[in-house]
């Protein structure tokens, strides 16, 4: 199966059909690592197994990889997700890369085009496993009080390093909110207020938009667990607005349209 | 002993709310004392932010107030904030952040009345649920 | 400075603890949260994590907090009254870090000491006693021995512990700050072991030669495309730096109203990309690649030219931590490899 992706790589590197093949390599111990191939021989070291978690999709858009030239990417389900909701965020333009998919075994995926993607996810299991659903469970049978002190000594633990961010593929702002000190709108230090003010603003901005790829959680030094808070909102905004990110390349952004007969019971 | 008197914040579109706010003190209407009022445009430009900024200023309670749906000065702004409200409602909740004390009103420009009945009932259930604390003590944690 | 060696019995780390606690001091140790091992508040050895390599987060802490507090002020019409911090810094001893963490402080010392002597971070490192653990074990991301460290190295601790086959603790007392700490306890330390420390330590090997480093560096520093190859995995998060002991780039931060307010300092980062951005909009390093660069010449050339210190100890937090894998001690010796 590893023989088939660097196959196709190398057939894309050497027709010139793209400049870099952005995929997994070995990476320190048992990890994997993203590897950037521009010569054929590079992807030779092309591997996909079980080390390979990171959602490579937010390489698409680093300025570094765009300089480049145009990109082919090793894509599992997350990383189409998130390719395709960048699409709908017109981040990445069809043609203007090539997605190598890889299903969860390995085997390749032919996926000429954004509706190979959304035929594909179509058909995909979306849903949290049962384990992340316990997860969420669990906090939401707490009390409310319960609730504030698990999350103070989570956000305690937040050194403000925005590995989260930098691993999301969503968080491509070039200018991040916390960077406006004009007024300083989001506290940039590591204290309390400013810990829950980020991370309130990050799955705020991220609610209907994330596609679950847990590269957030998995990036964080200090252990938070990150992706309650994305999973809680998209389980949110699918409830009430009937919607998912990362399906398609032309959906809505759910907090950016309306509906006039939008239901909620909590308005006067 | 002082009564505790909650210090609200209230976040209010100029066409609808204010002007309705308006109306109850030209009625010579009485109501609580206790309100700040920000004035804004249209509730959709309330970033769901400034209701966290209110409460690391000292508020006790916030109050949100716009336009009926459908009468939006700028003809959608109250849709899009509407959605962003129940989406940050439930975060507020799942954190572990007050939602009681955060209410939510469409309170047009002739409902002097309801602005008045809306603001005491308001400022009651915040002087029952009593000071912030447990977020006032939160706003200076963490700095050596 | 007089080296003592005592044996302390595992058993009696509680009393110790107890007289340290005792004795006003705070207690930072090693606890496991989550699945990461990270530096807290402790009263008892018990709660101290257990097999670990190295913990995820550094003890810079203690001396360099996430956050703190530098001076307050008022506004009075046209006046600004500044106000005196309120807090003391506490006295404070770091228990069970390793001695690449110990050998951190001089770093940061000598950044705060440099041209303007920081007076509130050298009240911190006056008050703070470090109490290191020697590593029994090692991996493939530590290099301390590369860089003038080792695992039993007692540089920048004040006890260093070595733990001996029976469990019980080898104590070095090195420092005047060590003996006042064994002096809380003297009872609890006896005579020397006759058993080796050098027995019970990892194997870490020396992985290059810091000269030849330091000279193909120079040869390096216009070569854009190696710099490019080697950051092009790199995500632009602050979690190296924040890890790291001997990082210290820091952020001021005035937060106040029309009263008054605070001005705090935080850590930062010099891989993020505003990080060099000027008021003007100009960014001399715009680029990741550029950033990268300067975070291994900063450590392994700027510093030790200025100030006579290399900027790491070794400790491969970096390289465990980071999301992408970018894995320091490799990118060395790709730099090593090179003519």
């Amino acid at each position: 199966m590893m023989d088939e992706l660097r196959k196709k790589a190398k057939e894309l590197l050497l027709a010139g059909a793209v400049k870099v093949v952005i995929g997994y390599g070995k990476g320190s111990g048992k990890k994997a690592r993203p590897l950037f191939a521009r010569r054929p021989e590079q992807a030779d070291k092309l591997i996909f197994d079980g080390s390979c978690q990171q959602n490579l999709a937010v390489y698409l858009t680093k300025p570094e990889l765009k300089a480049l030239g145009r990109p082919a990417i090793v894509a599992a389900l997350p990383a189409m997700r998130a390719i395709l909701q960048l699409a709908m965020e017109n981040q990445v333009a069809e043609g203007l890369l090539v997605v190598i998919g890889l299903s969860p075994e390995g085997k390749l995926i032919e996926l000429p085009d954004f509706k190979a993607m959304e035929d594909y996810l179509a058909g995909a299991a979306l849903e949290l496993t049962a384990e992340q659903k316990a997860k969420l469970e669990k906090i939401e049978k707490m009390s409310p009080e319960e609730r504030r002190q698990y999350w103070q000594d989570q956000f305690a633990k937040c050194i403000k390093c925005y590995a989260c961010r930098a691993a999301c593929p969503m968080c491509y702002c070039a200018s991040c909110l916390v960077e406006c000190n004009q007024p300083q709108w989001v506290p940039a230090p590591s204290h309390a207020i400013g810990n829950l003010q980020w991370h309130v603003i990050r799955a705020m901005h991220l609610a209907g938009r994330c596609v679950d790829c847990g590269d957030c959680e998995r990036a964080c030094p200090a252990g938070i667990p990150l992706s309650l808070l994305n999973q809680k909102l998209a389980a949110e905004v699918f409830k009430n607005f009937k919607a998912r990110a990362g399906l398609s390349a032309k959906q809505e952004y759910a907090l950016g349209v309306f509906k006039p007969e939008d239901k909620e019971n909590f308005i006067k | 002993m002082a009564e505790f008197e909650p210090k609200i914040v209230a976040f209010v579109c100029n066409w609808c709310t204010y002007a309705g706010a308006d109306l109850t003190g030209t009625s010579r209407i009485k109501y609580a004392p206790n309100v700040r009022m920000i004035r804004l445009p249209c509730t959709g430009r309330i970033d769901f932010m400034l209701l966290l900024k209110a409460f690391d200023q000292g508020a006790d309670g916030i109050i949100v107030s716009g336009c009926h749906p459908g009468d939006c000065h700028y003809t959608a702004g109250n849709f899009h904030a509407r959605r962003r409200w129940i989406i940050f409602r439930q975060l507020l909740d799942f954190i572990g952040i007050d939602a009681r004390r955060i209410h939510f009103a469409w309170i047009s420009a002739a409902e002097g009345a309801k602005f008045a009945q809306f603001v005491n009932s308001v400022t009651a259930e915040i002087k029952k649920l009593g000071p912030y604390q447990s977020y006032q003590k939160a706003i200076g944690a963490g700095i050596e | 400075m007089s080296l003592d060696i005592k044996l302390l019995k595992k058993e009696s780390l509680e009393q110790w603890f107890g007289k340290i606690s005792a004795s006003g001091r705070r207690i930072l140790a090693p606890v496991e949260r989550g699945g990461k091992v990270l530096f807290e508040e402790v009263s008892s050895p018990a709660e101290m994590a257990g097999d670990y390599i190295q913990t995820t987060l550094s003890a810079k802490s203690a001396v360099f907090p996430r956050c703190e507090e530098l001076f307050g002020y008022a506004l009075e019409g046209k006046e600004v009254k500044l106000e005196e911090r309120k807090k003391e810094p506490q006295p404070t001893v770091v228990f069970g870090c390793r001695p690449c963490d110990a050998a951190s402080f001089a770093i940061l010392n000598s950044v705060f000491s440099w041209d303007c002597p920081d007076e509130l971070f050298k009240q911190r490192l006056d008050k703070t006693a470090v109490v290191s653990i020697s590593c029994k074990k090692s991996d493939q991301y530590c290099f301390c021995a590369s860089v003038g460290g080792g695992p039993g190295d007692t540089k920048g601790s004040d006890v260093l512990l070595t733990e001996l086959g029976s469990g019980d603790y080898l104590a070095e007392v090195i420092t005047d700050k060590g003996k006042k700490l064994v002096a809380l306890a003297p009872e609890l330390f006896g005579a020397a072991p006759a058993e080796d420390k050098a027995k019970n330590l990892a194997k870490v090997p020396k992985e290059f030669d810091l000269k030849a480093l330091s000279e193909k560096l120079g040869r390096l520093f216009d070569n854009n495309e190696f710099w490019l190859e080697q950051s092009l995995g790199c995500l632009g998060c602050g979690a190296c730096a924040f890890a790291c002991p001997a990082c210290v780039c820091f952020d001021l931060q005035d937060e106040g109203n029309k009263k008054g307010g605070r001005r705090l300092r935080c850590w930062d980062s010099c891989g993020f990309a505003l990080f060099t951005l000027h008021a003007s909009g100009h960014n001399p390093r715009p680029a990741q690649s550029q950033r990268w660069r300067q975070r291994v010449m900063h450590k392994f050339g700027y510093l030790p030219d200025r100030l006579n210190y290399l900027g790491c100890v070794g400790c491969g937090r970096c390289s465990r931590l980071c999301p992408a894998d970018m894995n320091l001690l490799e990118h060395l010796k790709e730099i090593m490899n090179r003519d």
